[in-house]
């Protein structure tokens, strides 16, 4: 095996410039983050803690083996996207290990608008189940939501990937053996109603769920009925009458006790087909990312030197090391997990696209799981390559990435642009989780080369009609664009739409890949079969 | 000697006995009850007989079953140990009648000690001095005036008939006197019917100490050295030492002289102990206790003898091993009683199984006598001592020393003990000046309770968040230990670090405190800090907790605590420096099933005996309402309805034993 030597001077001023910058940036996530979790305002969760109510991430912490990890998906989803501040997108999902067992927990967020779904709310909440489904992990429901977010219902209830595919997405779950459970500790209105009644089994606590497809107001307005919400839809109605829960909860804490003891029978083995070692911690302090890490993203390095800050020993073995070299791929363990990792060290040629096709052949013929390391600008451009076929080579990549059946976890590290974004399996490319340092950027391709090609069209134009375009006004036609494309490329851009998993501490990024990798392998990995290469 | 001996008895005393007849080749006969089956001395024993079930009344207490035993077993005598039939005139007869020898004085000086008032006129008669006093007939105030004056102040004035302190008068001066007999007349005639008094020397701060005697049935008799058993609560010897200390050589010769005649005086043989008030520099008789004493670990080890040793050829016939002048003394010794108790709780006595037990490895002049080992029970059908643990020095300082070491390094869990109070006690400046009295641990109470793990109202919050971090630990190592032996053994989930995307994790951990109280301790995790706040405290602050089999070890901001941590059926035992916590861990779903099926359990706050039921099935009553009555050590406890409301069923009879905590009586509260 070999050991990844590390070229770093850690007290070089470079590495102290970017490890301040990085820092930086770190930071500013965690006062963001921060922030979010604190749900709703003040008095919202002053009135909810009145209420006899934990607050949702006090839930899940109950709800968790106690000092358990819990890896949250999507903390800024619906950051600065909304008119409203809706922290989280009002929904906290993540995976969280309950009574041994890795579990997806989604909680709804009541003291945020109520717990309403935003268009975003839906989307986090399906991306959620998406990642149950794809890595076999059950889904507990902690349902505490007035139902879908009125206002906006157009872009909330009717499509495909709206409300509803929520409760097919619960059948169809439950169909493939995924085990579904739901917590009443709130409304669960109309629609919302389904969720505990789509599930295996639910819990409803006493005094504070409540189930009804219509709720009192509604009832009055239709039939001239004057009931109370305990009266419609309370625990005992549910629990003693309807048969809608099947379990009756003194309070939070209890109903989140009988959660973990559904989860603690329901019989369910993890089998691994991988070649596991004991874990061991990278030679290289994994925090010394942050000076690796050019402060300026134009300034190339040697993603090696991260990898050598991610995998076991620092335990590094190349695949076609002398060929295409802009693409670094290998074989390494994570945390004891054998992986392939694919790593950018430049632009794409041809070669690095074919050594990235055949490297992902091996890996999905062998069973082993994929690692990306996005730091990309895209495919080589101009005559010589176009005509050398790096098309058809980019596709050989894209389409080996697209098909492995092997866990894919992706992790943007600098940047993701273009065609780059698509061999090193974005979003589109069904990775199990993808994540994103907070220097990485994304967009169709970078801002200046973006501001650059529409200069270049519009200077054209004015050529061909014989005008004349001074530098400063190209400057004032270039500026904007790229400060588009900046905030519009910005992981936080990025994360409100859900466009990743979250955003992940470079220093964190091992812990986080080893859990991903851990809860994928909750589900068989099934063989692969390629389409067709164009040769 | 005897080639083969019964011990009528069971625990410590029962082993303790059982190693010396090895030594000395005596095969033994162990006997036991239905409850100590499986115990120690049945193990330890050649042989076994069973007596009975578990009363001690149908098992050890059993004349005829422990004589039948040893009949059908062959042993030629019975060594009775202390307790049980060890004082019984009756046994001591019925081995004679079977030609079986008993080890102890015979039945007669049994008999003659037994009467305190038959016993006291012998003692008198033999020139032992007796606590100054009047009990005559005359009952003239200017009788009993002149009576005390006789007695010189302070006098004690009670009634004769009385108990319980009911119209005593403590009298420091004659002009004192008429009022206080005045008084304590009307009181005892009120309270007793009965006006007749009597009067004592009234002695203060007197100290327990007895002087250990031996005599052979060839007529000799020796005094082998005085101990000192002042540290008692309710009557109860906590720490026994020998020497006593602070008596000059002339006060122990006189003592012991005193004691050999008491000895003589009924015509005693085998080992005995005679007690004594000491006060200001006078001894007083109290009685003689015609048994091997709990104790007499304190006067083998400064003595260099082994007194069992000594019964057994004494029965056996043989003469003294030593005379008087041979006897010699070295160092001192100090003896304390481990109890399954809780001081806290008025030094109730605790049940269950002894989860734990580590006694200290390597302790210098340590000698440990017990009879139980991990995993045993200790029931409600006998004493609840579980070992007496006594420390040999060159001078009393260096055993207390080394006795409250060892105490500190003995790690114990599963029920309360009394060692954390033990420990204090040997600690506190007083006891180490050997100023010490039968009124120590009352007059020192405020010192000794709170300080020693199990005192008081509640549970420190340190304990209560350090059994948090147990539980996360333990889990965690729990969860590690599942992954481990299956398909993702080095699973990144199993930590317990509470690691979280941006920020820090936490946990929450329900926890139940001494005095029966919900508390919550939230964890928070920062990397290897955890900072621990139990309901609304002051969090406490540590680096990297690791728990390694039931060593609980985490860096302080002043440096490396390191504790034994063990949970046995749902109880947090925390042990650190030989003082315990005992922490309950709330199970949710077990609570919550009992509240949902109403409030109607009315639970037997300890182990005990009913005593007195005053409800019937059916009653209708108050909140507040007496019910039952349970017994414990001498203490009674009453069973109250919590709520107004109608009793369901009594469960119980009186003069059944109940354990802790099962209902007592099914209840249902009214709306």
């Amino acid at each position: 095996m070999t050991i990844l030597k590390s070229e770093i001077d850690t007290r070089s001023e470079a590495f102290q410039r970017n490890r301040d910058a990085m820092q930086a940036q770190v930071d500013e996530v965690r006062r963001v983050v921060d922030k979010i979790k604190l749900g709703g305002g003040e008095a919202a969760r002053a009135k909810h803690l009145a209420r006899g109510k934990l607050l949702p991430r006090d839930r899940i912490r109950g709800l968790v083996d106690p000092g358990a990890p819990f890896l949250e998906f999507s903390q800024l989803a619906a950051y600065r996207l909304y008119d409203d501040d809706i922290p989280a997108a009002g929904i906290i999902t993540g995976i969280g290990r309950v009574a041994g067992r890795e579990c997806v927990i989604v909680a709804n967020d009541a003291t945020v608008k109520g717990g309403t779904y935003y268009p975003v709310t839906v989307k986090k909440h399906l991306r959620a189940q998406e990642i149950a489904r794809q890595n076999n992990l059950p889904c507990i429901y902690l349902v505490d939501s007035g139902g879908a977010n009125l206002p906006n219902q157009d872009e909330v209830f009717p499509d495909r990937d709206h409300f509803g595919r929520i409760f097919y997405n619960q059948a169809t779950m439950s169909a493939a053996g995924i085990p579904q459970i739901a917590v009443v500790m709130g409304s669960c209105t109309a629609g919302g109603a389904y969720v505990p009644s789509m599930s295996d089994e639910s819990i409803i606590v006493k005094n504070q769920g409540t189930i009804f497809l219509g709720g009192p107001p509604l009832v009055k307005a239709a039939t001239g009925e004057v009931v109370t919400a305990e009266d419609l839809g309370g625990a005992d109605v549910h629990s003693r009458q309807s048969g809608v829960t099947d379990h009756y909860a003194e309070d939070d804490r209890h109903a989140l006790e009988i959660a973990r003891s559904i989860v603690a029978h329901l019989n369910r083995v993890k089998s691994v087909s991988l070649d596991l070692a004991a874990p061991e911690e990278p030679l290289y302090d994994p925090r010394e990312i942050y000076g690796i890490v050019p402060a300026d993203a134009r300034h190339p390095y040697d993603v090696r030197e991260v990898i050598a800050r991610l995998v076991d020993g620092s335990r590094f073995d190349e695949f076609k090391k002398l060929y295409g070299t802009t693409l670094v791929t290998g074989f390494a363990r994570i945390w004891g997990y054998p992986v392939g990792i694919v790593a950018n060290n430049g632009i794409l040629f041809s070669e690095s696209a074919l050594k990235g096709a055949h490297f992902v052949e091996l890996c999905a013929q062998r069973g082993i799981p994929l690692l990306f390391l996005q730091n990309i600008t895209g495919f080589m451009v101009g005559r010589k390559y176009e005509s050398g076929g790096i098309a058809k080579d980019g596709a050989k990549m894209v389409t080996a990435v697209s098909c492995a059946q092997v866990p894919k976890l992706t992790l943007l590290i600098g940047g993701s642009f273009g065609a780059g974004n698509y061999g090193m399996c974005g979003r589109a490319f069904g990775p199990r989780f993808l994540w994103m340092w907070p220097n990485a950027r994304i967009s169709v391709m970078g801002g200046e080369q973006a501001a650059n090609v529409l200069a270049q069209v519009k200077r054209d134009g004015m050529a061909s009609r014989g005008e004349d375009w001074p530098a400063e006004a190209e400057e004032q036609f270039k500026a904007p664009i790229r400060a588009q494309y900046e905030a519009q490329g910005h992981p936080f851009y990025a994360g409100a739409r859900l466009w990743d998993d979250g955003l992940v501490d470079p220093a964190e990024a091992r812990t986080t890949i080893a859990l991903g990798l851990s809860a994928a392998l909750n589900a068989p990995i099934e063989p692969t079969r390629f389409g067709i290469f164009r040769m | 000697m005897f080639r083969k001996i019964l011990i009528a008895n069971r625990g410590e005393i029962a082993c303790r006995i059982m190693r010396t007849a090895r030594r000395l080749n005596v095969a033994t006969v162990a006997v036991y009850s239905e409850a100590d089956a499986s115990a120690l001395h049945v193990e330890m024993a050649d042989e076994a007989v069973l007596l009975g079930p578990a009363p001690a009344a149908q098992s050890y207490l059993a004349i005829d079953k422990v004589i039948a035993a040893a009949v059908a077993t062959g042993a030629e005598a019975i060594h009775p140990g202390y307790g049980f039939l060890s004082e019984n005139a009756r046994f001591a007869e019925a081995c004679a009648k079977m030609g079986i020898a008993f080890i102890g004085p015979p039945a007669s000086a049994i008999h003659a000690m037994g009467s305190k008032s038959e016993s006291k006129k012998l003692m008198e008669a033999a020139g032992v001095p007796l606590v100054p006093g009047y009990h005559g007939a005359e009952q003239a105030d200017s009788h009993l005036i002149a009576e005390a004056m006789k007695i010189g102040f302070p006098v004690l004035i009670k009634a004769s008939a009385g108990g319980g302190g009911k119209g005593m008068r403590i009298v420091l001066e004659e002009r004192e006197l008429l009022p206080a007999i005045e008084g304590a007349r009307r009181e005892a005639k009120s309270a007793f019917g009965d006006e007749r008094l009597l009067i004592e020397k009234y002695l203060e701060r007197p100290r327990h100490v007895e002087v250990q005697v031996f005599a052979d049935s060839l007529g000799e008799a020796v005094y082998i050295h005085d101990r000192d058993c002042s540290i008692q609560r309710r009557h109860q010897k906590v720490i026994e030492e020998a020497p006593a200390p602070g008596l000059s050589d002339d006060t122990r010769r006189r003592m012991g002289e005193a004691a050999v005649a008491a000895a003589k005086a009924v015509g005693y043989v085998g080992a005995g102990t005679v007690e004594f008030l000491y006060a200001e520099r006078q001894f007083y008789f109290i009685e003689m206790n015609t048994r091997l004493q709990v104790e007499h670990p304190v006067t083998e080890m400064i003595a260099g003898i082994d007194l069992v040793e000594w019964q057994l050829r004494v029965a056996a016939g043989e003469p003294l091993p030593e005379r008087q002048a041979e006897l010699q003394r070295y160092g001192h010794a100090m003896e304390v009683r481990l109890y399954a108790e809780d001081p806290a709780k008025g030094f109730l006595p605790a049940t269950g199984r002894i989860a734990h037990l580590a006694w200290p490895a390597n302790a210098p002049q340590i000698r440990i006598d017990s009879g139980v080992r991990a995993g045993d029970r200790i029931s409600t059908f006998y004493d609840p001592m579980i070992a007496k643990v006594i420390a040999w020095g060159e001078d009393r300082a260096i055993a207390a020393q080394r006795l409250r070491r060892a105490l500190q390094e003995t790690e114990l869990a599963g029920l309360a003990t009394n060692a954390g109070f033990l420990i204090e006690v040997l600690g506190h400046p007083a006891f180490l000046k050997a100023e010490i009295d039968t009124g120590f641990i009352e007059r020192h109470r405020a010192e000794l309770f709170p300080a020693s793990g199990t005192g008081g109202e509640a549970t420190p919050d340190r304990a209560l968040a350090l059994a948090a971090i147990f539980a996360v630990l333990k889990d965690g190592a729990a969860s590690k230990a599942k992954a481990a032996a299956g398909a993702d053994p080095h699973s990144p989930w199993a930590a317990t670090n509470g690691w979280r995307v941006f920020g820090d994790g936490g946990a929450s951990v329900l926890l139940r405190d001494a005095a029966g109280k919900r508390r919550e301790a939230r964890i928070a995790f920062s990397g290897p800090r955890w900072s621990i706040a139990v309901d609304d405290g002051a969090p406490l602050s540590l680096t990297g907790p690791a728990l390694d089999g039931n060593a609980l070890t985490a860096g302080t901001d002043h440096g490396r605590l390191r504790l034994t941590a063990i949970e046995a059926d749902g109880t947090v035992t925390l042990i650190e420096r030989g003082k315990s916590w005992r922490i309950g861990r709330v199970d949710i779903l077990a609570e919550a099933e009992a509240a949902t099926e109403g409030h109607g359990h009315l639970a037997s706050p300890m182990p005990g005996t009913v005593v007195r039921v005053m409800a019937a099935a059916g009653d209708a009553v108050k909140r507040g309402q007496p019910l039952m009555v349970v017994e414990a050590m001498k203490m009674e406890h009453t069973i109250a309805a919590h709520a107004d409301g109608v009793v369901k069923a009594v469960k119980f009879r009186a003069g059944d034993a109940v354990a802790e905590g099962v209902e007592l009586i099914s209840f249902e509260a009214g709306s």
